[in-house]
């Protein structure tokens, strides 16, 4: 009797969420991931930095097979990232993301974006949808816009209900691909304070980013990416006040002067 | 002075072009956004029909899609559309699908230039969502496309308006045949003629009016 209890810890006691392995993608001539190895616990917040064009979005953006990779596996939660069809979609909705360009759906209200991801994909009845998609904006500060459209709001606001819209399909992990690079800086911070909260509240979070202030307060592990390439792995106090490799101390070099 | 008009059905013959009109517009619309999701869609042999579809019909004279209606589906092939005994209706009915069939290609490639115009973006949140292929593009994509082409549709529902005349060529009794029938009678060929227009002007005017004012109205602000 004792092995079943074991037997059922090795296969439910994993504890990694996200597994990369050996990903290759390539954009025409570019080889813009080169043999990705990168494992994801649940309940971490892994904050993915570099250079422009070292990889990192497209990276991000592979998680939920936004960008098909070339040859490698994914695997979120067990099980391997299916190619495409209703198996790919239903893991879609088990990963939250979160763009650079917000992308709330232009012609639906706030409520309605935040809604719809539960009355079409979790088949969930219209008021208990409402219900939670209020609760989810309150808690990210936008429970008085419910009812304009995305147009009529700030940068930072959108963010925020884009980042509801992901919550309200209660994903197992959160993908950020550069959510604040396109705020204005007086509207960062109001993005950064939700995300911050969401990794106290244990939420699973990938989040490429430059804002190094966020990924030495929020980050468990800090991945630094160039020419397509993990170039190191660290906590973010190693990482940031002594990093290993050359490549990356090049990088601080030229970011954090100022 | 407009003596001449006694014993013709004017109105009535007009009444048979705006129902040649809205059920072709019905037809071609629903057609042509089903040719549109195709042009787009994910399976080759799918996009592959709906190109060649639009690429082929579109540049056929829509006089010979009409004949062809009736001397070929009609007569070689006995489509008789439900009224095999009743020949108005069933070249009327003809009539609607040859129109519907034309006017849908062009109805495609506006919703196709208007899906365009929908930022790539709002397609990759919806997927991200764990929304299907379908449903990204009935509930995300088509929405917004829609309201982004309904100038480029109007055009084309004027065009389609002052199209069904050609119905006159397998002989349903629209505005145009009346108008053919009037000049060979009457000698009035002048006021004939601008009645005819000016019908046709009170018919489209409107349209273009008002789906100008409701494309204004439903723009999607980004």
């Amino acid at each position: 009797m004792t092995e079943v209890p074991v037997a059922k810890d090795a296969v439910a006691g994993t504890n990694d969420l996200v597994v990369l392995k050996s990903v290759n993608k390539h954009f025409g001539a570019l080889h813009v991931l080169q043999d990705i190895d990168l494992t994801i616990a649940r309940g971490e917040v892994v904050v993915v930095i570099g250079p422009s064009g070292s990889g990192k979005s497209t990276l991000c953006r592979t998680v939920n097979r936004l960008e098909s990779v070339d040859s490698g596996s994914i695997l979120i939660d067990g099980k391997p990232l299916p190619a495409e069809g209703r198996e790919l979609a239903r893991l879609r909705a088990d990963v939250g993301m979160v763009f650079q360009s917000f992308n709330l759906f232009a012609h639906k209200t706030v409520l309605e974006n935040v809604t719809l991801g539960q009355l079409k994909v979790r088949k969930t009845d219209k008021a208990k949808a409402e219900e939670k998609a209020r609760a989810l904006l309150d808690r990210v500060g936008v429970s008085t816009q419910a009812d304009k459209y995305p147009a009529q709001l700030s940068g930072g606001q959108q963010q925020r209900v884009a980042i509801a819209r992901a919550l309200a399909m209660d994903p197992k992990v959160m993908l950020f691909d550069e959510p604040t690079s396109a705020l204005d800086p007086e509207m960062i911070n109001e993005v950064l304070e939700v995300m911050q909260q969401l990794a106290r509240d244990g939420m699973t979070m990938v989040v490429v980013t430059h804002e190094m202030g966020f990924a030495r307060s929020a980050a468990n592990r800090v991945v630094f990416m160039a020419d397509g390439r993990i170039v190191e792995e660290a906590a973010p106090d190693q990482f940031f006040s002594n990093p290993r490799s050359d490549r990356a101390k090049d990088f601080l070099s030229k970011i954090l002067h100022h | 002075m407009f003596d001449f008009l006694e014993g013709y059905d004017v109105l009535g013959a007009f009444w048979t072009t705006v129902q040649l009109t809205l059920l072709s517009a019905v037809g071609s619309l629903i057609w042509g956004t089903i040719l549109a999701g195709m042009r787009v869609s994910p399976v080759p042999l799918m996009r592959g029909f709906a190109a060649a579809y639009v690429n082929v019909v579109r540049n056929i004279p829509l006089t010979v899609i009409i004949v062809f209606t009736s001397l070929g589906l009609a007569n070689i092939f006995s489509v008789t559309l439900g009224a095999a005994d009743d020949f108005d209706a069933k070249f009327f009915r003809l009539a609607v699908l040859g129109l519907t069939a034309y006017t849908a290609c062009f109805v495609c490639e506006s919703l196709r230039s208007g899906i365009n115009t929908v930022p790539v973006g709002q397609a990759e949140a919806a997927r991200a969502l764990g929304l299907g292929f379908t449903q990204v593009l009935t509930l995300i994509v088509l929405p917004q496309a829609f309201r982004a082409v309904i100038g480029p549709l109007a055009n084309v529902l004027i065009a389609l308006t002052k199209n069904t005349t050609v119905a006159a060529a397998i002989g349903v009794a629209e505005a145009a045949l009346l108008m053919k029938e009037m000049i060979e009678n009457e000698a009035q060929l002048l006021p004939i003629t601008a009645i005819f227009a000016l019908g046709f002007v009170v018919l489209t005017l409107p349209t273009g009016l008002l789906l100008g004012w409701l494309s204004k109205r439903l723009a999607v602000k980004r």
